[in-house]
């Protein structure tokens, strides 16, 4: 990285979490660069989730700091996260099923008619309508109708339009968690060239994933959680999936 | 990207076949609700059912159940449901009506027909109604959302506290006098063009909450956090205050309801409101409104509340035990909820 005199975008240092007695986190150490995808992973029960639900403002941690492009920041909870910028996909879609793909899309950030109308909630569906149609186009996603209740589209369909509300509103960060889980090969790949597409929009990308081939398909960095301890990050270019999974299991000792 | 997947075909197909089974099970309800008119009108002596007299019969109940119907439907478009509603329209009607006898003259004079102060007492009995409503409401989903409880717990249990509360007031039967004679002549029998105000009023109420539903946030946020709740929350919707106005707002709908049960039938007791929640309950979910969350309308709830009321009027003029009545609406109810559950599961695979 050329870009060692800046700050990195999000840094996170000693971070603990616990739950009662159970450690989730001792020692999370991460550093997003600019206009990345940075990949974290590790065994069940490593923290990654926690890691990354401490920097979308879903847990407090017990101990450590975030820093936000160079100042520290803790966000309370996700709605403070979103308006630094950090939009989060969560593994469970978080869609409203039941409501069309550009109700969705606005999903708690509606748009609405100008006043008097405005004052009493009415809502803007035609204005939102064209712009989950642009939004859908400018990312490519291909969907019938966005007024057809999401609950009708297929499980790819449906987190792309989790990912395009993410990206749709994200001005810096934009965390994945298990993207593909629920998918097919054929849907994991269309969600897994929609995380490019959102890195070449200039956002930076954390992804949590299980699935280490795919890591290497479109990660730039690779944070290895184990325990509770980050371990290593390292640049995917530079290593191997073997060694990640030696990493994760413990069967091999970071050298970094 | 940008080429559809090979399930696509299938999914459209899916798609077409689920709006077919959702018109068709929508449309069973108007078939059923018409098969009922036609059956009590070819069964009943001619000029009975049919009659004017009787059809304004029929409507004057309905407006009622249209109003606790509107409030449930909102209530279960979340995911929740509303027990509690009989008894919140019981408990409304007992306040807002000794409000009126307390203040529209003395005892004495209350006692004898007389009601000097009627006007004052009349508007009084009805902010006491709809506050009375509301607050009950606001009970409702406020130990539902700060107590982390059950809305099938919480109203069971304030459904017990209104009726017990009213009872009491009310000395546990009728009110001493009925309301106001005006109050009656001028709203619960005033007539706007041919109708009768208190159906006026619920048709007004229900295109309110029609547009409130479809076209502004309230409705929207109340169809997002029946849909996901957790989303919601994460999508940044305040959904604990969403749920608090949303059961105030059942609430409130049964405390109007208590205005017009007082306008229409100048006097209440608890026995005559045992089944207004089974009959609100009814018309929602034969209105179509999913038990799961997320998916009503308020004006196919409409539709539904005709069916209890057509069912208990048919019944009386036909002679038979109206006790009937209560029989066929529960077996309506599950009858119906088995549908959409049905519709649901084919829906999800």
């Amino acid at each position: 990285m050329t870009r060692t005199a800046e700050a990195p975008l999000l840094e996170a240092r000693g971070i603990q979490k616990q739950f009662g007695r159970v450690v989730a986190l001792r020692e999370g150490n991460f550093s997003l660069a600019h206009n990345e995808v940075h990949a974290i992973v590790g065994d069940n029960g490593a923290g990654k989730s926690t890691l990354i639900k401490i920097i979308s403002g879903v847990f407090h941690a017990d101990g450590g700091e975030l820093r936000l492009e160079g100042s520290p920041f803790t966000a309370s909870n996700p709605r403070e996260a979103r308006q630094l910028g950090i939009e989060t996909v969560y593994q469970d879609l978080a869609l409203a099923e039941d409501l069309d793909a550009a109700a969705n899309l606005f999903l708690g950030r509606e748009e609405y008619l100008p006043p008097p109308l405005s004052w009493f909630g009415f809502l803007d569906r035609k204005s939102m309508r064209t712009r989950a149609q642009d939004e859908m186009r400018r990312l490519k996603i291909g969907i019938q109708s966005v007024d057809e209740p999401v609950v009708n589209l297929s499980g790819g369909q449906r987190q792309a339009i989790a990912v395009a509300r993410a990206i749709a509103w994200g001005r810096r960060i934009v965390i994945m968690d298990e993207p593909t889980a629920a998918l097919g090969v054929r849907e994991s790949a269309m969600v897994l060239e929609l995380i490019r597409e959102v890195r070449n929009h200039g956002l930076a990308i954390i992804m949590v994933s299980h699935n280490l081939p795919e890591v290497f398909a479109v990660a730039d960095r690779i944070t290895v959680l184990r325990l509770g301890r980050t371990i290593t990050t390292l640049a995917t270019k530079d290593t191997s999936l073997e060694a990640i999974v030696g990493m994760m299991t413990g069967a091999v000792v970071a050298a970094a | 990207m940008a080429q559809a997947p090979p399930g696509e075909p299938a999914l459209a197909e899916r798609a077409r076949l689920e709006r077919a089974a959702y018109v068709l099970s929508r449309s069973w309800l108007f078939v059923f609700l018409l098969g009922l008119i036609a059956f009590f009108w070819l069964t009943t002596p001619s000029g009975t059912f049919l009659s004017r007299p009787n059809l304004t019969q029929i409507g004057l109940s309905t407006s009622e159940v249209v109003l606790l119907a509107i409030g449930e439907t909102f209530v279960i478009i979340t995911a929740g449901i509303d027990l509690s509603i009989g008894g919140i329209l019981f408990f409304s009607a007992v306040c807002g009506g000794k409000t009126m006898l307390s203040l529209s003259g003395t005892n004495e004079q209350v006692t004898n027909g007389q009601y000097p102060h009627a006007t004052e007492a009349v508007l009084a009995g009805i902010v006491v109604c709809l506050f009375a409503g509301a607050f009950w409401g606001f009970v409702n989903g406020t130990l539902i959302t700060l107590l982390r409880l059950p809305p099938f717990i919480v109203t069971l249990g304030t459904y017990g506290m209104t009726f017990g509360f009213g009872d009491l007031i009310s000395g546990g039967s009728y009110l001493g006098s009925p309301v106001p004679t005006s109050f009656t002549a001028n709203f619960g029998n005033g007539k706007f063009l041919g109708l009768y105000l208190p159906i006026w009023l619920a048709l007004v109420v229900l295109l309110a909450a029609h547009v409130i539903l479809r076209y502004t946030r309230f409705g929207r946020y109340t169809a997002a956090i029946g849909s996901n709740a957790e989303g919601s929350r994460r999508a940044g919707i305040p959904v604990n205050r969403h749920i608090v106005k949303v059961y105030t707002l059942a609430g409130f709908l049964a405390g109007m309801a208590a205005v017009l049960d007082l306008a229409i039938y100048t006097n209440t007791t608890s026995v005559s409101h045992l089944t207004d929640n089974l009959n609100a309950i009814s018309a929602v979910v034969l209105g179509g409104t999913s038990l799961f969350g997320g998916v009503g309308t308020v004006l196919l709830s409409a539709v539904g509340a005709f069916i209890p009321t057509v069912l208990q009027n048919g019944l009386v003029i036909k002679q038979v035990q109206p006790f009937w009545q209560e029989v066929a609406v529960g077996a309506t109810i599950i009858l119906a909820v088995y549908l959409d559950q049905l519709r649901r599961r084919r829906g999800d695979s």
